[in-house]
């Protein structure tokens, strides 16, 4: 063997997870570590309220059922959750071990449990003769579909896409979900007794009637238009995440890219096209770092990816020749009065225009809204305390809803829980 | 530096820390070891009769991820062959002068087997003897160990054969499984014995494997009782070394006691030699180690004395002895409560939730703006802000602690909850004082009831 064929790195799987799980000898010390407070406010802080030093305390005592049970009485989505969740800023924010110490690890000893668990916890209440449709099947619906089989009602999920889970399957980096995880997540859901139909665009109207409670978890729809010349020549950063979850061989490798964007989903495309060997990457933002509606950590965890920030910076154009992009004018920017966000509203600077040097340019501005005939706010479906819509027998959770407040998971999670006790409660007749 | 040498019955050693007599001091390669890492002294592993031993001899008990808070063996005295174990300690002991050789033996209880056994032990050359009367299992079924430490007659007779041929100190090594063991110390040292050691192993079952039933360690499909050590008896070594020293008889008989027992650090160490105790002997904290932790014993004990300026262990040796007392010589009347300081509390909520389901119902939960709280957790509302402003504080109404220490107890936090002493307004008055002027509280709950009225006693 040659010195060089020695020194040959490893190939590895770029977008692997990368938070690597626990060992039993690492959960049970992490586990030992928690101080089983009382009232916890790391309870307090996960939307879905899962009681965490008790599956924590099942861990340390080798109870792995229980510990897995007490997080899905919760949440079902904790497997995704484990891996998706800025516990950051709910569950490990809020440990009173942060403090002086470092909080305790949750999302991994939640996953943790959940991983060692294989066999299904939970069993369906006897059959309630009701029918339920939901729309979609990503985190929202998931929860909403799951809890109510285990009600006892019949449930059919319908899904546009070919797999189920939503964003967790289609939209979450691989390095912190892969798709397996989402699709067997979704797998025991079905096992509860939902049923699946894929492929399907499904309509309201067409559903109310024939169900006797529809749900909606249709999330949100493709990016939004820049409006800039040149953009049919722009990636779609959902496009771009979903073909490197699906088929990492089809996303087209650049060696200079531009992300124009500045939420997480612009950090994630950022990362994807650096780990597949882009030699820069810069995130383009017209605003400010500190009008960035990506997490801290986020932010923090891209720099340190070695992914640029322009900010302060326009795209006014995309400049292509025949074999594709070649670069992307921009024009600096400076902050004016503030825009209904609270955000400085930023001006364009006369003469500044520049043009990056870049063979790849990725849109993550967002995502539109799918248009209903129901009553919205903002544009989202608008619902009541029961996630009940203007529509009697419709109710809505997930990220369709999320008129205010960082969309997420398990905020989709918990909506789908309470939606589908207040379905449970209506179809059961106790609900006005 | 202070002076950390120690006189034990005439026999020296550079600090008080020993091997006790264990697998640690089973071997001259061991203990050869041991010195150069800076033992003071060793406690030969017990030398005696034949034996063979059994696999799977070791159990233990580990708590939260702590390993080995207590260890439990049926491990018997030295498999070793006698003429060894005596080749190897004249060996150490002409090789370590200036240290502590003291022999275990255990011979079957007849005065040519103990005669025999002196002989041999002061041919090597030991600087003294100990007589295990400790071992709880497997000796003691033969009627040595455990069975003649029980019994204060055996121990006297048995002391008074060695004491009548031996030239050199001779210990008593207590076993802690009796109902007082002042008896027993009382006998040893009736017997002649110049010094106690404290305390061998307590009888002890570990645990059981839930998988097969078996008891654990599994003894070829068996188990039994065994040796129980370890930090987890520290107390309970405390307790029977304050009461041996506190005995009048054996005080004034000054015979000094060597205490062990879950000496796992140096603070441990200062404790003991606090309650009495001249020399120290620690097994289990090196099974778990090594000899190395001799490091922190010495320079951790010499440090603290430092600091206390306190220039020899003969100096604050039994200091807290005067403290001992029993129930009824407590002064009632004396009060601390507890109180948390709010710079420091994380709000873990432990100490509420203790003092509300077991103790006094005496804390409050307060929030942010002052007010009393019920505890509970708001559902509508998630997120760390969330979760970290709304967090109620713990306080304690102070009018209605009455002082049980739980909180104090549980607090994760170092200094967090203080005990602090207040007024009672009462004078003091223990209850051997009460029940002496007023007999009827100690029989008639409407005496005590005016008694505790006519005192502003409320309990809370
Ligand atoms: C790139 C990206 C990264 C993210 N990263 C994180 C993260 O790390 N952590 C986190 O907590 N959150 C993250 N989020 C947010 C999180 O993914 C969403 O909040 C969550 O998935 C919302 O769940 P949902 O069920 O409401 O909608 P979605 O997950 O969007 O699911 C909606 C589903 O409905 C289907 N659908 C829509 N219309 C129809 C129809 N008419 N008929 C049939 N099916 C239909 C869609 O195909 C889709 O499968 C991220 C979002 C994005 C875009
Ligand atoms: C495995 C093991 C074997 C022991 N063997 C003996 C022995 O042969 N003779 C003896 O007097 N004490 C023996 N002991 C008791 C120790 O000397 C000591 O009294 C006891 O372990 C308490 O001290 P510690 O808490 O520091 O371990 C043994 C203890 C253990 C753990
Ligand atoms: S679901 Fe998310 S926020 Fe809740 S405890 Fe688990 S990791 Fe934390
Ligand atoms: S706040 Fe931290 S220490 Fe307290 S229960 Fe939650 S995870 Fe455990
Ligand atoms: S136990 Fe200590 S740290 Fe925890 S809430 Fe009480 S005082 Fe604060």
């Amino acid at each position: 063997m040659t010195f060089k064929e020695r020194v040959a790195p490893v190939r590895r799987d770029p977008l692997a997870e990368e938070t690597p799980a626990f060992t039993p000898n690492e959960a049970l010390l992490e586990a030992n570590r928690c101080l089983y407070c009382y009232d916890a406010p790391c309870i307090q802080a996960c939307p879905t309220h899962i009681d965490v030093p008790q599956f924590i305390k099942k861990i340390a005592s080798k109870n792995l059922i229980g510990s897995a049970r007490t997080i899905l009485e919760s949440n079902l989505l904790g497997a995704t959750c484990a891996r998706v969740c800025p516990v950051q800023e709910l569950c490990e924010g809020a440990c009173v071990l942060g403090h002086e110490h470092r909080p305790i690890a949750i999302g991994r000893l939640q996953r943790f449990a959940i991983d060692s668990v294989t066999k299904d916890l939970f069993k369906p209440r006897p059959p309630s003769g009701k029918t339920v449709a939901l729309i979609g099947s990503g985190p929202a619906s998931l929860s909403c579909a799951g809890e109510l089989a285990k009600l006892g009602h019949e449930v059919t999920i319908f899904e546009k896409k070919s797999l189920p889970g939503g964003l967790s399957t289609y939209g979450i980096i691989s390095i912190r979900e892969p798709i397996d995880i989402a699709v067997e997540e979704a797998r025991m859901i079905e096992r509860l007794g939902v049923r699946f139909e894929f492929g399907i665009e499904a309509q309201i109207d067409d559903l109310v009637g024939q169900y006797d409670a529809v749900f909606v978890g249709a999330g949100l729809g493709g990016s939004p238009q820049l409006g800039i010349p040149g953009e049919e020549d722009i990636l779609d950063g959902l496009n771009y995440i979903e073909a490197s979850k699906v088929d990492l061989n089809s996303v087209p490798v650049a060696r200079h890219v531009a992300v124009i964007g500045a939420g997480n989903t612009a950090i994630d495309c950022a990362t994807i096209a650096k780990r597949l060997g882009a030699e820069t990457v810069s995130i383009v933002y017209r605003r400010s770092e500190e009008d960035m509606t990506a997490y801290a950590h986020e932010v923090s965890f891209a720099k340190n990816e070695g992914i640029r920030f322009d900010f302060h910076s326009q795209p006014i154009r995309v400049l292509s020749e025949d074999n594709g992009v070649v670069g992307l004018e921009c024009c600096r920017t400076e902050p004016g009065g503030l825009d209904e966000s609270g955000r400085p509203i930023s001006h364009p600077i006369p003469d500044s225009n520049f043009v990056m040097q870049v063979d790849q340019v990725i849109k993550a501005i967002g995502q539109v809204k799918h248009l209903h005939r129901l009553d919205t706010e903002r544009g989202f479906i608008k619902v009541d305390v029961n996630y009940q819509t203007s529509q009697r027998s419709v109710y809505a959770g997930g990220d369709c809803i999320r008129s205010h407040g960082s969309a997420s998971t398990v905020m989709a999670v918990q909506d789908g829980k309470l939606a589908a006790m207040a379905i449970d409660r209506q179809l059961r007749g106790s609900n006005g | 530096m202070a002076d950390l040498k120690t006189n034990f019955a005439g026999i020296s050693s550079p600090n008080p820390f020993w091997l006790a007599s264990a697998p640690p001091s089973n071997s001259g390669h061991q203990v050869h070891k041991a010195f150069e890492a800076g033992w003071g002294g060793v406690v030969w592993k017990t030398i005696g009769a034949p034996v063979l031993n059994v696999s799977n001899r070791y159990g233990a008990w580990h708590l939260g991820g702590q390993k080995m808070l207590g260890i439990n063996n049926v491990e018997l005295i030295s498999d070793r062959p006698l003429e060894d174990n005596l080749r190897e300690i004249s060996e150490i002991k002409r090789a370590w002068p200036d240290r502590a050789v003291i022999v275990s033996a255990m011979v079957e209880s007849t005065p040519e087997a103990w005669r025999e056994i002196v002989h041999r032990i002061e041919d090597a050359g030991a600087d003294g003897i100990e007589l295990n009367y400790g071992c709880p299992h497997g000796m003691s079924e033969r009627g040595m160990g455990s069975a003649v430490g029980q019994v204060p007659e055996y121990c006297e007779q048995i002391t008074q054969w060695v004491t009548n041929v031996a030239k050199i100190p001779v210990l008593v090594k207590l076993t802690p499984n009796v109902a007082n063991i002042v008896g027993p110390a009382r006998a040893a040292i009736a017997g002649g014995a110049h010094g106690i050691s404290l305390i061998n192993t307590l009888n002890s079952i570990t645990g059981i494997d839930l998988d097969t039933f078996e008891i654990s360690p599994n003894i070829g499909g068996k188990g039994g009782h065994g040796g129980y050590a370890g930090p987890a008896v520290k107390p309970i070594a405390l307790n029977m070394l304050a009461s041996v020293a506190n005995d009048e008889s054996i005080r004034a008989s000054g015979v000094p006691i060597s205490g062990m027992g879950g000496i796992s650090n140096w603070s441990d160490a200062a404790e003991f030699l606090a309650l009495g105790a001249t020399s120290l002997q620690v097994c289990t904290a090196v099974m778990h180690y090594g000899f190395r932790i001799i490091a922190d014993l010495c320079d951790g004990l010499s440090n603290w004395m430092d600091a206390k300026e306190i220039k020899s262990i003969e100096e604050f040796r039994g200091r807290s002895l005067h403290r001992l007392s029993t129930f009824q010589d407590l002064d009632l009347n004396f009060k601390a409560v507890a109180r948390i300081d709010p710079d420091k509390c994380i709000k873990c909520n432990l100490c509420y939730i203790a003092c509300n389901d077991t103790a006094h119902q005496c804390i409050d939960l307060v929030s942010v703006t002052g007010q009393i709280v019920s505890p509970g957790l708001d559902f509508q509302s998630s997120g760390k802000q969330a979760a970290i402003d709304g967090r109620p504080t713990p306080m304690v109404r102070e009018s209605d602690c009455v002082g049980c220490r739980l909180c104090y107890n549980v607090c994760p936090v170092e200094s967090c909850i203080d005990m602090v002493e207040v007024p009672s307004g009462r004078q003091p008055k223990t209850w051997a004082e009460l029940s002496n002027e007023l007999p009827e509280v100690s029989h008639d709950w409407n005496a005590m009831k005016r008694y505790r009225e006519a005192n502003g006693i409320r309990i809370h």
